[in-house]
C-alpha cells in the first residue's frame, strides 16, 4: 500500500506541477484573459461597492439590491409581497400596504424600476416600481429601503407600461397592458365585443417634490390597444412622453399570432404639458372608481390604506393635440429616449432592424400635419416624416436600449442573445457580445438619464440552463455584467440573481451610502402601543383581545412571564425595540403563529397577532442573534381553558409566590387563586 | 500517513515553485492581499468625541433638571439593564457607581462605548463579567451628562 501511495502521489506530484507550469507559463487564452478581466469586478474584502443595482424581483414581488462591480447582493426589499423573515404583510403595522379595491393582495410581479431624477439626473431620493398583476405602484425609500407607499391603479390590467418618470419627476406613468372594459362599465360582456367595449387606460401619477406621496393627476383614455414599455422625454423633448403599444389589431384571442397580423404597430406620443392644460380648462370628466392608496407612516411604525372613489379622465376627442401615432414594425417593446431628448429608439422586438425616431422630425411632421390617416380618431404621423435612421441588422429581436452618454446605445436582443453596441447618429454597429442567455433587459448606470454614469452595462438574462451548478428543475437566473469603458464590451463577472429580474437602474453608491437611517428615535416613536422603556410594559385584557406592550433589548424580553390568558383571545404583541444602535434588531416567534415572525428595527414597533388555539404553555423568543445572551432571550405565556379564573399577570425577572397543588388543578376547582399581579 | 503528509507538502510546493517562477500576475495578487488588510482597517469603527478627564464639572448642589431629564432618559433607555440598587441585572446596579469610577469614565462608556470596550481595562472586565456589550444608547454628551447627574442623586448626593 505504502509504495502503490508513493507512486501515485509522485505521479499525481509531476502532474501538478506540469499543469501549473503550463497554466502559469502559456500565452494568454480567452481563459486567461476572462481570469484578467475578473479583476475589475473584484471588491476587496472591507471595500465598498461603486454602484447600487436597484433590480426588479419579477414574480418574487420584491426589489433586489446588489453592489457592482461585484454583483454582491445587499438586501432584498418585500415591496408587493409578503415576506415572512421581517413580518413586512404579516405584522399588523404592515397589513394594510398591500390592501387593494380587491382585498389583501399579497404578492404581485413587480417589472420596472424607476429611481427620482431632479433634472434629468438622478437625485437618489425614491425607487419606483410597478405591480404588473393587480395594477399598482409602490415608492420605495432609499434612506430606508423600505417600501414607503402603494397606489392601486384604476382602469388598468397588467400594469406593464410603467412606472416611467420625467427629467424632474413630476409624473411616473401607468399604461395598461391589457385593454379592459372601462371599471364604471358593465364588464361582464362577451369577450368577442372586445373591439366595441375594451378600452386602454394611460395615468400620469403625479410626485410631491417633498414628500415623494403618489396621486393619480389624470388618466388619458385610448384605443384598445396593449401598452408595452415607456419613457419620458427629456432635454428638448421635456414634456412628451412615448409609449410602445402593440395590438393594434385589437384581437382578443391567439395574440401570438393575431396581434402580429400588421406590419405596424405604434409609438403613441403623449405631450403631457397639453394634457396639463386640457386637465386645468376642466375638460376631464370624473369617473367613478375603487383604488387603494397605502402610506406608511414612519412615526408611527404604521401603514393607513384608504380607498379613493374618483379620478379625472381626458379623452383625446375633447383634447387636440394630445395624443399622437408613430407607426413602428413589428409589435414594439422597449421604447427608450436617449440622454439628449432628440432620438427615440423603438425595438420592433420581431423585426430585425430598429427605426430611431427624431423629435426634431416628429415636431415638424406635426407643424406640417404630415399624418396618414387616423386611427380611432387619433393622428397618425407618416412613418418617413418621424423617422432619423433605422439600425440595419442589429441582430434578432431587439428589445431595451440604454446609453452610455458617449454616443453610443446598447441594445438587447433576445433571439440572439447579445448586446450590441451602435452609435445613434450614424446608427452604425460599433461592438456586439454574447449574454447567457437569452437577455431581456439591460442597465447602464444612469442609462435613462441625461447624465447616464456609463462605465458598465448588465445583461439580465431570462434562460439559466448550464450556466451555474445546476438546483433541480428550477434555477437561478443569470446576469452578466460587462465593461463598457473601452471601445469592445469585457465580460468581467456572470451573477445569480433572484426571483426573475426585469429592468434594473443603478446609481452611484455615493449618492445613497451617506443618507442611510441607520435608527428610529424612540423619542419619535409615536405608535399607539410604544413602551418608551421597560417601565411601561404591560398586558391588557379587552374584551378577547389581549394586548402585550412588550420591550426587547439585549437580551431580555419585558415581559416574560405571561399568564391569564384564556383559549380562544386575540393576543397582540406590541413589540418595542429599546435599541438605539445600529444593526441591533430584535426578533420576536410565538409557537403556532399562524402568520409569521416579525423582525423589530431599533427604536420601532412592530405588532404580531397570534391566536390562542389551545390550552398549554407557549414559548416565545428573540429570532435574530443579538448578543452572546441571545439564546437566554425568551419566555412563556400561558394559556388557561375559558372558564378559568387565572388572572392576567405579567413579570420579568421575579418569579411569583411557591404554587400550591391547588392552583394547579383545574380551572373550574372553585380552591383555584387568582395570581397575584 | 507520514509519507503521505510529506509527499502532500512536496506536491504544493514543488508546484508552487513552478507556479511562482512563471506566473508574472502572481505579484499584484500579493499586493492585493496586503490592500486587503489595509482596506479591512479602513472601516475601522468610528467612535464619538472621547471625553477626557477633567472635561467634567461636577458641582453641588445638583442641577434638579438635569436629574429629572436624566431620570427620564434612565427609564427609557438604561432601566432595561440596570437597577437603582447594587444588584446586578444585565449590566452593573447603578448603586455607588459615582464613588466607583471618575466622571469622564461614566460618560464615555455611556457615549463612546466601543471605544471603552476597546481601550478601557475596567470596561473590558465588565464585559467578562455581564457577557453582553453595553449598548450605544444614542445618546449625546449633554444627555451623558444628565444621567450622571441623575446618577449623583441616586447615590445620596444632594
Amino acid at each position: 500500500m505504502k509504495s502503490s501511495y508513493f507512486k501515485t502521489f509522485t505521479v499525481l506530484t509531476l502532474v501538478s506541477a506540469c499543469l501549473l507550469f503550463v497554466q502559469g507559463c502559456k500565452p494568454k487564452t480567452a481563459q486567461s484573459a476572462a481570469a484578467g478581466d475578473a479583476s475589475k469586478s473584484f471588491v476587496a474584502p472591507g471595500k465598498y461597492d461603486e454602484f447600487y443595482n436597484i433590480v426588479s424581483g419579477g414574480f418574487n414581488g420584491q426589489i433586489n439590491v446588489y453592489g457592482l462591480p461585484s454583483g454582491r447582493l445587499f438586501r432584498i426589499v418585500p415591496v408587493f409581497s409578503q415576506n415572512p423573515e421581517s413580518g413586512y404583510g404579516f405584522s399588523e403595522e404592515t397589513k394594510p400596504m398591500l390592501n387593494t379595491s380587491h382585498g389583501s393582495v399579497p404578492w404581485d410581479d413587480l417589472h420596472h424600476i424607476a429611481l427620482s431624477q431632479t433634472k434629468g439626473e438622478h437625485d437618489g431620493r425614491w425607487a419606483f416600481a410597478n405591480g404588473n398583476n393587480t395594477p399598482r405602484l409602490a415608492r420605495v425609500d432609499l434612506t430606508t429601503f423600505r417600501t414607503a407607499e402603494i397606489l392601486e391603479i384604476p382602469n388598468s390590467a397588467g400594469n406593464h407600461a410603467s412606472p416611467f418618470i420625467t427629467e424632474n419627476s413630476e409624473y411616473i406613468v401607468a399604461a395598461t397592458r391589457f385593454s379592459v372594459p372601462l371599471d364604471d362599465q358593465n364588464g361582464d360582456v362577451p369577450i368577442n365585443t372586445y373591439k366595441k367595449n375594451f378600452k386602454g387606460s394611460v395615468s400620469f401619477v403625479s410626485i410631491n417634490p417633498t414628500s415623494g406621496e403618489m396621486n393619480i393627476a389624470f388618466q388619458i383614455r385610448t384605443p384598445g390597444v396593449n401598452f408595452d414599455l415607456s419613457r419620458a422625454g427629456k432635454g428638448k423633448s421635456h414634456g412628451w412622453f412615448f409609449f410602445s403599444c402593440y395590438n393594434s389589431e385589437k384581437a382578443n384571442t391567439l395574440l401570438e399570432v393575431n396581434a402580429s397580423q400588421k406590419d405596424k404597430d405604434f409609438v403613441m406620443a403623449v405631450n403631457w404639458k397639453k394634457a396639463e392644460e386640457y386637465l386645468k380648462a376642466g375638460k376631464a370628466k370624473k369617473q367613478a372608481v375603487k383604488y387603494a392608496h397605502n402610506v406608511y407612516d414612519e412615526k408611527t411604525h404604521t401603514s393607513t390604506s384608504t380607498m379613493n372613489t374618483e379620478v379625472m379622465v381626458l379623452d383625446p376627442a375633447d383634447c387636440p393635440g394630445m395624443l399622437y401615432l408613430i407607426p413602428c414594425p413589428k409589435s414594439p417593446h422597449g421604447t427608450d429616449v436617449d440622454p439628449t431628448g432628440e432620438y427615440i429608439v423603438a425595438s420592433g422586438k420581431l423585426a430585425a432592424s430598429i427605426p430611431v425616431f427624431s423629435f426634431t422630425k416628429l415636431q415638424d411632421a406635426i407643424a406640417k400635419k404630415a399624418f396618414d390617416g387616423e386611427y380611432d380618431g387619433i393622428p397618425v404621423i407618416k412613418y418617413d416624416a418621424a423617422l432619423h435612421g433605422v439600425v440595419v441588422k442589429p441582430g434578432l429581436g431587439p428589445l431595451h436600449t440604454e446609453f452610455d452618454g458617449k454616443g453610443n446605445a446598447y441594445t438587447s436582443m433576445f433571439v440572439s442573445s447579445e448586446i450590441v453596441k451602435w452609435n445613434i447618429a450614424d446608427l452604425k454597429v460599433l461592438d456586439r457580445v454574447p449574454t447567457y442567455y437569452s437577455i431581456g433587459h439591460l442597465c447602464v448606470p444612469g442609462g435613462p438619464t441625461a447624465k447616464p454614469h456609463g462605465k458598465y452595462v448588465i445583461a439580465y438574462n431570462k434562460i439559466t440552463k448550464d450556466r451555474y451548478l445546476p438546483t433541480g428543475p428550477e434555477l437561478t437566473q443569470s446576469a452578466q455584467l460587462y465593461d463598457i469603458s473601452g471601445e469592445k464590451m469585457k465580460l468581467i463577472l456572470d451573477f445569480p440573481t433572484t426571483g426573475e429580474p426585469h429592468y434594473a437602474e443603478a446609481i452611484p453608491a455615493s449618492m445613497i451610502k451617506d443618507k442611510q437611517k441607520r435608527i428610529f428615535k424612540i423619542e419619535e416613536n409615536s405608535h399607539p402601543y410604544v413602551s418608551k422603556g421597560e417601565g411601561q410594559a404591560k398586558v391588557e385584557r379587552n374584551g378577547n383581545q389581549v394586548h402585550v406592550w412588550m420591550t426587547a433589548i439585549r437580551s431580555h424580553l419585558t415581559p416574560d412571564n405571561i399568564e391569564g390568558v384564556k383559549m380562544g383571545d386575540d393576543v397582540y404583541f406590541h413589540i418595542t425595540n429599546l435599541e438605539q444602535d445600529w444593526d441591533v434588531p430584535h426578533g420576536f416567534a410565538i409557537k403556532g403563529a399562524n402568520n409569521a415572525e416579525v423582525l423589530v428595527m431599533p427604536g420601532e414597533t412592530q405588532t404580531l397577532k397570534w391566536k390562542a388555539d389551545r390550552t398549554g404553555i407557549f414559548p416565545f423568543y428573540c429570532t435574530d442573534f443579538c448578543s452572546a445572551l441571545h439564546q437566554e432571550m425568551q419566555g412563556y405565556l400561558r394559556v388557561s381553558p375559558v372558564g378559568s379564573n387565572v388572572a392576567l399577570h405579567f413579570s420579568t425577572g421575579t418569579n411569583k409566590p411557591a404554587v400550591t397543588t391547588a392552583q394547579e388543578l383545574p380551572a373550574n376547582d372553585s380552591s383555584a387563586t387568582a395570581s397575584p399581579k | 500517513m507520514k509519507r503521505k503528509s510529506l509527499l502532500a507538502v512536496l506536491l504544493l510546493i514543488s508546484g508552487g515553485l513552478f507556479f511562482g517562477a512563471c506566473n508574472s500576475e502572481q505579484k499584484p495578487a500579493d499586493e492585493k492581499a496586503g490592500e486587503t488588510q489595509e482596506a479591512a482597517k479602513d472601516q475601522a469603527e468610528v467612535h464619538g468625541t472621547e471625553i477626557k478627564p477633567g472635561d467634567v464639572e461636577l458641582t453641588t448642589p445638583l442641577n434638579q433638571q438635569w436629574v429629572t431629564t436624566g431620570k427620564g432618559i434612565y427609564e427609557l433607555k438604561c432601566q432595561a439593564c440596570h437597577k437603582l440598587t447594587a444588584e446586578r441585572l444585565v449590566g452593573p446596579g447603578w448603586q455607588g457607581v459615582t464613588q466607583r469610577r471618575e466622571p469622564h469614565w461614566v460618560m464615555n462608556m455611556i457615549t463612546n462605548v466601543d471605544m471603552m470596550l476597546e481601550k478601557d481595562p475596567e470596561a473590558q472586565k465588565l464585559l467578562e463579567q455581564c457577557l453582553v456589550r453595553m449598548p450605544n444608547q444614542n445618546l449625546s454628551k449633554d444627555e451623558s451628562r444628565q444621567v450622571l447627574e441623575f446618577m449623583r442623586s441616586n447615590d445620596g448626593t444632594k
